[in-house]
């Protein structure tokens, strides 16, 4: 062919185009690429290099996410096509992910990663009878308080049964004095409404995850005890927005107890004033008769359904996961290990502030495992923002609730139908 | 012209423009075709992992968006960026304009250019500078403001002080560019007219208004119209200020499309916001059009 002017111009022209078609094939890499997020990212590479790689092996890559942009990239990457080959993910995005495929369930050689576990972070994991990820690290959320005025007010600590602990509320207030509460139960955050909900026994949703059970007597006792917690004033009806700073509002006690996980001990240590660091501690979470409930929290490791480099990706998640990589990831970044050996390993359990996490761990419940969760849970929390200032009664809100949850779960119902869900 | 003239002409015509009008219909048309198409299915989480998992629902995404109270609250409140910081960007920008283009301004250039800084420096970088003129107990508006014995405002943090704070900042983003299109329109107003006015004893705002304004009303309609445009598609202010909140007050109609289709996954839902984002600016803008001819502007 001979050339001419003009196919000169056409391939001049074309010129810009040619890198989209180098990104057309197949990318295949010799790196085994993990995606991580926040602390844990930062202390990866550490904790890589303390593993004992074997030499034979692909290199390991890690990329960092921001914790806020974490979910977006996942779900765009699975889009795309672009996900790695192992990843940490949020103990509540397993089920979104496992429903479209992205994830890759733990092979039978790698059962034995699940044992030595807590049970009801195992079972997060678990859908469909398979489980999907290998929990790395496990945090829940418990009660933070004021050992000073629950002393003063005649308590050692808060009571774990409900009638008697807001009774033991009431008495704090009044020891905290004017214009200062019992309590801090952000409107805008759904936590401390689901740990009621979880410790007095509601399921949520019924009928495969295919409609909301919030009707239930269960919930609706939970729910009745939330408003009853700000119609009584033991707690502001504030969101969490309307609170500068957290810790010195609850140094100056404005209010005497909230809900927080492991990561505010830290914080605790650091933020509160020293005069004040005697006067904080943890406990579980109180229930109608005792001893409450909590979501269990913390991320797992998965490998990615498009992984090139299958076994290798399994090995790196078991050589993680051993109770000594944990113990370094704790004294790394604070994270509470996932296996209980690493536990009493490190000595945690003498640690009073720490404790108590161990406890509501192994009093935890899985919340319900389905994509949709998310989204439900934050139209919950806006009834129930809105039952406490008084637009519905406790039966109308429950009533709303069941209302919104069947209406995003009305595409599941059809899955559900078609057998087309895992 | 002969007939085989002209349509060679025509044809040579077709050959220039096609490249650009490819471009526009596959990157312009065809993805808008295909949103509208998305629209009237529930296309999610489910149909990203299969796409047998689509179902075809018609309008039942428009139906449940004009069902759904927040929905109404975003349009609510993207309206009222449109009201309020049209005029209010407009005027801004044509205040500076004729400031940087009075002959009494010393440095003018270097006037251009700090005005006209905001509108090129990173949303992202001056939103964190923002967010801390605007701290309720450290900023610096709020230190400005004690001077006049107004009390702390919570800008950020109370949902009636978060629009105007929004608004101021989104307004002090983009009154530059507006500024550079009215500056170089008053340049080509004629000085003879503006001291032919004064001669007759014409003051400031009569010069203004009868000279001045005649002279650009084609260019109030485009800079108008670019900013309607412009509040109507107001997110990323938002997003970074204040992430919608509080209690919802900065959720404009395109944060919702956002989370209705990113953070929600709901594609189809969201694709459904866009039209109807798109035909109220359709709408909005023919108002415009229809206002400015009647004013004899076009």
């Amino acid at each position: 062919m001979q050339l001419t002017r003009r196919h000169m111009t056409g391939a001049l022209a074309a010129l810009p185009l040619a890198p989209l078609l180098g990104g057309c094939g197949a990318r295949t890499s010799d790196m085994l690429t993990i995606w991580a997020m926040g602390n844990e990212a930062a202390s990866l590479p550490a904790l890589i290099k303390g593993i004992d790689w074997p030499a034979g092996a692909p290199p390991i890559a890690v990329q960092p996410l921001p914790w806020t942009a974490a979910h977006e990239k996942l779900l765009t990457g699975f889009a795309g096509g672009s996900l790695p080959s192992v990843g940490q993910v949020g103990n509540s995005w397993i089920a979104e992910l496992a429903a479209i495929g992205a994830i890759q369930p733990v092979p039978a050689y790698a059962k034995r990663l699940l044992s030595d576990q807590f049970g009801a972070v195992v079972d997060t994991n678990r859908i469909a009878g398979k489980t999907w990820g290998v929990p790395w690290y496990v945090d829940t959320r418990l009660q933070f308080y004021r050992k000073d005025l629950f002393a003063r007010a005649g308590y050692a600590a808060p009571p774990p049964e409900w009638t008697e602990w807001k009774a033991a509320l009431h008495k704090v207030k009044q020891v905290a004095g004017d214009g200062n509460y019992a309590l801090l139960y952000p409107l805008n955050e759904y936590e401390q409404l689901t740990t009621l909900a979880l410790s007095a026994g509601a399921r949520m949703l019924r009928d495969e995850g295919g409609r909301g059970a919030f009707s239930e007597p269960e919930f609706k006792a939970a729910l009745a005890f939330y408003k009853s917690l700000f119609d009584d004033r033991l707690a502001p009806r504030l969101s969490m927005a309307q609170i500068s700073n957290v810790w010195t509002e609850f140094g100056r006690g404005y209010f005497s107890v909230f809900l927080s996980g492991p990561w505010t001990i830290g914080d605790m240590k650091t933020r509160l004033g020293p005069e004040r660091q005697d006067d904080w501690g943890t406990a579980a979470n109180p229930g109608p008769g005792g001893n409450g409930s909590a979501a269990p929290g913390g991320s797992s490791l998965v490998v990615f359904a498009g992984s090139e480099h299958g076994k290798a990706a399994w090995d790196l998640v078991a050589r993680l996961t051993t109770s000594g990589a944990q113990l370094a990831l704790h004294e790394a970044t604070g994270d509470l290990p996932a296996r209980r050996s690493a536990w009493s390993a490190a000595g945690l359990m003498r640690d009073p502030a720490v404790a108590p996490f161990r406890a509501q761990l192994e009093h935890a419940t899985a919340l319900p495992k389905v994509p949709e969760w998310e989204r439900i849970v934050t139209e919950m929390q806006i009834v129930a923002e809105r039952m406490v200032r008084g637009q519905y009664s406790v039966d109308e809100a429950a009533k709303e609730i069941d209302a919104r949850a069947d209406r995003l779960l009305e595409k599941r119902r059809w899955m559900l139908e078609k057998g087309r869900t895992l | 012209m002969s007939a085989v003239g002209r349509a060679s002409e025509t044809r040579a015509g077709w050959a220039m423009s096609s490249p650009a009008l490819a471009a526009i219909l596959l990157f312009f048309v065809l993805p808008a075709i295909a949103s509208l198409f998305l629209s009237f299915t529930d296309f999610d989480i489910y149909a990203l992992a299969d796409i047998g998992n689509l179902r075809f629902v018609g309008f039942q995404n428009y139906e449940r968006l004009l069902e759904n109270p927040l929905f109404w609250k975003a349009m609510t409140n993207t309206l009222l960026f449109v009201a309020i910081g049209t005029p209010f960007i407009v005027a801004l920008s044509l205040f500076a304009a004729m400031l940087v283009n009075s002959r009494w301004l010393a440095w003018r250039p270097v006037w251009r250019v700090a005005l006209f800084a905001p509108y090129v420096t990173t949303l992202v970088a001056t939103a964190v500078v923002w967010r801390y003129l605007l701290h309720t107990r450290y900023g610096l508006l709020n230190y400005l403001l004690s001077f006049f014995g107004v009390p702390p405002i919570d800008w950020l943090g109370s949902p009636t002080a978060s629009l105007p704070a929004i608004l101021i900042f989104a307004g002090w983003k983009t009154f530059g560019y507006n500024m550079i299109i009215f500056l170089a329109a008053l340049q080509t107003v004629p000085r003879e007219l503006d001291e032919a006015a004064r001669i007759d004893g014409a003051g400031w705002f009569m010069r203004l208004r009868h000279v001045t304004l005649p002279a650009i009303a084609p260019t109030v309609l485009l800079v108008s119209v670019l900013t309607v445009a412009g509040m109507f598609q107001l997110f990323a202010e938002p997003y970074v200020m204040t992430q919608g909140g509080p209690a919802q007050s900065t959720v404009t109609i395109l944060y919702f499309m956002y989370e209705e289709g990113f953070k929600w996954w709901n594609l189809g839902s969201g694709a459904a916001v866009a039209f109807l984002l798109f035909l109220c600016i359709l709408a909005v803008t023919l108002v415009q059009l229809r206002l400015a001819k009647r004013s004899g502007a076009i």
